[in-house]
C-alpha cells in the first residue's frame, strides 16, 4: 500500500471529489496560484481552472459568506481557512448562517459546505495562532466536526465531508501535513461519527482525537514496553461523538484518560467525561482524568510552549494515576 | 469453630472430649461438633495444653469463632480469652474454590488458636500480605463513610463481600478493584452471624416446642428450595415384581449369604436404567444441563433426626451384592450420624422407598440440582386379569418426580419404560 503524507491524502481527496462532481469548488486564501498556503491544493488550479479553484482576499467573514450563499443555490463549496484561528472572524457565517439555515428555512435550504483548515498549535506560532477550536464548533447544533489525525483518516473523512449535504467543519493541523501513513489506492470513504481503535489493551482507555491521537499512540507504545497495554480510541469525529466506542472501551478497562489539545474549561474532553460518567458509572474504578493544554495563552518561548502542551509523558503519568500505580 | 462441611455455617458443640488442663497433640480429637448434617470431630491443630474451653456443651458458634485455646502451660492467654468474649471476630467461610473435604484442611484458620503460632488476632483468615486484619472498617480510620469506586462496590456486592471489612488502597482509603481482588484471594468473606438455635421448651402442658436440629433446618431449607422453584411433574408406573421375587427366592435357596432386599434389586435396576438414560441422570445448573455419565445413586434414609441421602457411587458398575452391602452400611452410619460430607454429596439421581411403611405410592421431592427422583411404594398382592379369570401378582408402584426444565414427559416415560423392562425381566440386568 502506498505511504503518503497527510497533505497528499487531502490533495487526493479534493481532486477525486472535484472530478466526481463539478459542483464542488475550492475557495480561500492562496489556494489557487500559490498552490495552497500549505500546498494542500497543489496542482488543482491547473487541473480544474479558476472557476473551481478561487483565490480570495484576506476576508474570512466575506468569503465564508459567499460560500454559504453558493451552497444555498446548489453548489458544493469547500472553504479553506488558512488556520482556524483566522476563522474566528468568520464564525458568524458558520454559526448563524451555515449551521441554522436548514432549520430556519423549514428545510428549504441545505448548506452542503465544508469549512476546512489547520487547527491547534504548531511550533512557536504563539498565542494568537495556536488555538484549538473543536469544542467551540462542536457546541453548535447543525454542524459536524471532524478531526482526523492520520493520512488514512484525513482522506476518507474529507471525501465523506464533501459528500455530506450539511455543514462540516474539518480540522487539520500544520504539524500533521508532513506526517506519513498508508493510504489505499482504491477509493474509500470513512463514515462520519465513527471512532477508530488505534491501539488495543485492557489496562486503560485513552480517548482522544486529531493530532493528539499521535501523542496517545506514542504514550501507548511506551507503556507497552512495560507490559501495560492500553486502548487508544481515536474519535476522528467530535460531533457527533462515537459514544458506543467510548463505552465499549471503558467497560473493558474500567478507567479512562481523555487527551485533548485545547484548554481545560469546557474543552472537548468535558463532553467525553460526561458520556463516561453517564453511561459507564458502574464500571469505573477511578475518576476520569483529562490531559490538556495549560490554562494560558500559548507561549512563544520554546520551553514554555513545550511545558504548556500535552505530551506523551503527561499522558503516561495520567494513565498511571488512574491505574493507581504510583 | 471449623468449617467441617462445605455448607456448614455454624456448629453445635455436643461434647468435649478433653478437659481444661489436658495435654493435647496435633490431631487429637477435642470435641464432637454437630454440623448441618452429621456429628463430626473437632481436631487439635497444634500441640500444647487445652487451657480454656470457651463454649459449653450444647452451645452453638458460627464457623470462625474462637471455641478454645491451646497454649503452653505458662503462656498468657488473657487477650485471646478477652477478645473471644467481645464476640466481634469476623467469622470466615471457606472459599468457594476449596473442594468439599471432611475434617482435613479447612479453609478457615484453626478455630482453636494454638498460641505458639504468632499471636494473631482471633480474626481467623491468614492475614493477606498488604492489609491489616485489625482494621475492620475502611476509609483509613477517619471514621467517615466507606469510600469505594463504583466498580469496587459492584464487585463486592456480586461476591457477597462486606465493604467495611476491606482495606482500601486508593486515595483517602478508597476501596478499588484490586482491593476487592485481594480480599477475595485472602478469603475474607463477610458472613452475617448465624442466628442462635434453640428455643427453650415452653413450660405448660398444652404444647411443647421442639428446637430445630441442624439436620431439620437443613432439610427445611434445601427442600423449600426444591418444591418452590422447580416446575415438577409426576409419572407413576406399576411394575410386576413377581420375577424379582422369584429371583430373590432362588438366590436365598442357595444360602443366607445371597440374601438381597427388594430395594437392593430395585436400586441395581434403577442404576442400570440410568446408565442408558443420561438425560435423567443429570443436574440442572441454571444455564445448562449437566448429563452425568457416571451413576451416583442417592438413597434416602430416615434417621431419628431427619432425612439424609447417602450416595452409592458408580452404582451401575457395582454388583447387586455390593450395592446391598453398601446400602446397609451407609444406612447404619446415617442413623448413627456418622456420615462424612463426601458420603452424602455428589448424587446424580436419588431414590426413596417407603414400602416398609406400607405406603402404596407417594411423590418425592427432587433433590436439587438433580433433575429427577424416584419414589418406591410397597410391594403388594394385586389381582390381575389372566385369561377369563384373575391371578394374584406382586406389584409395586413407583412415582418419578421430574424437573420439567430439564426433563420432558416423554423422556421421563422412556426411562420408566426401560426400568420396567429391567424389573419385570431381571435377567436383562446381566445382559
Amino acid at each position: 500500500m502506498p505511504v503518503i503524507t497527510y497533505r497528499d491524502a487531502l490533495n487526493q481527496a479534493l481532486r477525486e471529489e472535484m472530478q466526481r462532481d463539478d459542483r464542488v469548488f475550492l475557495m480561500g486564501e492562496e489556494v489557487a496560484v500559490y498552490q495552497g498556503a500549505y500546498k494542500v491544493s497543489k496542482g488543482l488550479l491547473q487541473e480544474f481552472g479558476e472557476m473551481r479553484v478561487v483565490d480570495t482576499p484576506i476576508t474570512e467573514l466575506g468569503f465564508a459568506g459567499v460560500g454559504v450563499g453558493a451552497a444555498m443555490v446548489g453548489l458544493r463549496p469547500i472553504i479553506e481557512f488558512m488556520t482556524w484561528n483566522f476563522a474566528v472572524l468568520a464564525l458568524d457565517q458558520v454559526l448563524n448562517s451555515a449551521s441554522k439555515l436548514l432549520y430556519m428555512s423549514g428545510g428549504q435550504f441545505n448548506v452542503p459546505i465544508v469549512f476546512r483548515g489547520p487547527n491547534g498549535a504548531a511550533l512557536q506560532l504563539s498565542a494568537q495562532h495556536s488555538q484549538s477550536f473543536e469544542s467551540w464548533l462542536a457546541h453548535m447544533p447543525g454542524v459536524k466536526v471532524l478531526t482526523p489525525g492520520t493520512p488514512y483518516d484525513a482522506k476518507g473523512l474529507l471525501k465523506s465531508a464533501i459528500r455530506d449535504d450539511n455543514p462540516v467543519c474539518f480540522l487539520e493541523g500544520e504539524m500533521l501535513y508532513n506526517t506519513k501513513g498508508e493510504v489505499p489506492e482504491e477509493e474509500y470513504l470513512i463514515p462520519i461519527g465513527k471512532a477508530d481503535l488505534k491501539r488495543e489493551g485492557d489496562a486503560c482507555s485513552i480517548i482522544t482525537s486529531g493530532k493528539m491521537a499521535l501523542v496517545a499512540m506514542q504514550a501507548a507504545d511506551q507503556l507497552a514496553k512495560d507490559g501495560i497495554h492500553v486502548d487508544v480510541v481515536d474519535l476522528r469525529t467530535v460531533r457527533p461523538m462515537d459514544v458506543e466506542a467510548i463505552k465499549t472501551s471503558v467497560e473493558k478497562t474500567n478507567r479512562a484518560v481523555v487527551l485533548e489539545e485545547g484548554w481545560e474549561i469546557c474543552g472537548i474532553g468535558t463532553q467525553v467525561v460526561d458520556y463516561i460518567q453517564r453511561d459507564c458509572f458502574d464500571v469505573l474504578d477511578a475518576p476520569v482524568i483529562r490531559v490538556h493544554q495549560a490554562d494560558v495563552p500559548m507561549p512563544y518561548a520554546k520551553n514554555l510552549e513545550r511545558a504548556a502542551k500535552p505530551d506523551a509523558a503527561k499522558t503516561i503519568a495520567a494513565i498511571r494515576k488512574v491505574m493507581y500505580l504510583d | 469453630m471449623e468449617a467441617l462441611s462445605p455448607t456448614m455455617e455454624e456448629g453445635r458443640l455436643v461434647k468435649w472430649l478433653k478437659n481444661e488442663g489436658d495435654a493435647v497433640k496435633s490431631g487429637d480429637s477435642l470435641a464432637e461438633v454437630e454440623t448441618d448434617k452429621a456429628i463430626m470431630e473437632l481436631v487439635a491443630r497444634g500441640d500444647g495444653i487445652l487451657r480454656k474451653r470457651l463454649v459449653g456443651e450444647g452451645e452453638s458458634r458460627p464457623v470462625g469463632q474462637l471455641v478454645g485455646v491451646i497454649a503452653a502451660a505458662d503462656e498468657n492467654i488473657d487477650s485471646l480469652v478477652a477478645s473471644a468474649g467481645a464476640a466481634s471476630a469476623a467469622p470466615a467461610k471457606p472459599a468457594e474454590q476449596a473442594a468439599p473435604q471432611a475434617s482435613a484442611q479447612p479453609a478457615a484458620a484453626p478455630a482453636v488458636a494454638p498460641s505458639q503460632e504468632k499471636p494473631a488476632a482471633p480474626v481467623p483468615p491468614p492475614p493477606p500480605p498488604a492489609t491489616q486484619p485489625q482494621q475492620l472498617t475502611a476509609s483509613a480510620g477517619n471514621g467517615g463513610p466507606v469510600r469505594s469506586s463504583p466498580l469496587a462496590r459492584r464487585l463486592a456486592s456480586e461476591r457477597g463481600l462486606d465493604l467495611s471489612r476491606v482495606q482500601g488502597s486508593g486515595p483517602s482509603g478508597r476501596i478499588i478493584k484490586r482491593d476487592i481482588e485481594s480480599a477475595m484471594a485472602a478469603e475474607v468473606a463477610a458472613q452475617p452471624a448465624a442466628a442462635r438455635a434453640a428455643i427453650r421448651p415452653a413450660s405448660g402442658a398444652d404444647f411443647e416446642d421442639i428446637s430445630l436440629t441442624q439436620i431439620r433446618k437443613t432439610i427445611a431449607k434445601r427442600l423449600s428450595e426444591s418444591i418452590g422453584p422447580i416446575p415438577t411433574f409426576y409419572l407413576t408406573a406399576e411394575f410386576d415384581v413377581s420375577r424379582v421375587m422369584e429371583m430373590r427366592a432362588a438366590m436365598l435357596e442357595l444360602g443366607d449369604e445371597f440374601k438381597v432386599s427388594v430395594n437392593d434389586v430395585l436400586m441395581k435396576a434403577v442404576a442400570t436404567a440410568l446408565a442408558q438414560h443420561p438425560e435423567v441422570n443429570a443436574h440442572w445448573l441454571g444455564d445448562r444441563i449437566r448429563e452425568h455419565h457416571r451413576v451416583h445413586l442417592g438413597m434416602a434414609v430416615a434417621t431419628p433426626d431427619g432425612l439424609i441421602v447417602p450416595v452409592i457411587f458408580d452404582a451401575d458398575q457395582k454388583r447387586m451384592s455390593e450395592i446391598s452391602a453398601e446400602a446397609k452400611e451407609l444406612a447404619k452410619r446415617a442413623r448413627e450420624r456418622k456420615l462424612k460430607p463426601e458420603e452424602y454429596t455428589g448424587s446424580t439421581f436419588s431414590i426413596s422407598n417407603l414400602g416398609m411403611f406400607g405406603i402404596d405410592q407417594f411423590t418425592a421431592i427432587i433433590n436439587p440440582p438433580e433433575v429427577a427422583i424416584l419414589a418406591i411404594g410397597t410391594a403388594a398382592d394385586v389381582a390381575v386379569p389372566a385369561g377369563d379369570s384373575f391371578k394374584v401378582q406382586k406389584r409395586i408402584r413407583v412415582t418419578m418426580s421430574c424437573d420439567h426444565r430439564a426433563v420432558d414427559g416423554a423422556v421421563g416415560a422412556a426411562f420408566l419404560q426401560t426400568l420396567r423392562r429391567l424389573i419385570e425381566n431381571p435377567l436383562m440386568m446381566v445382559f
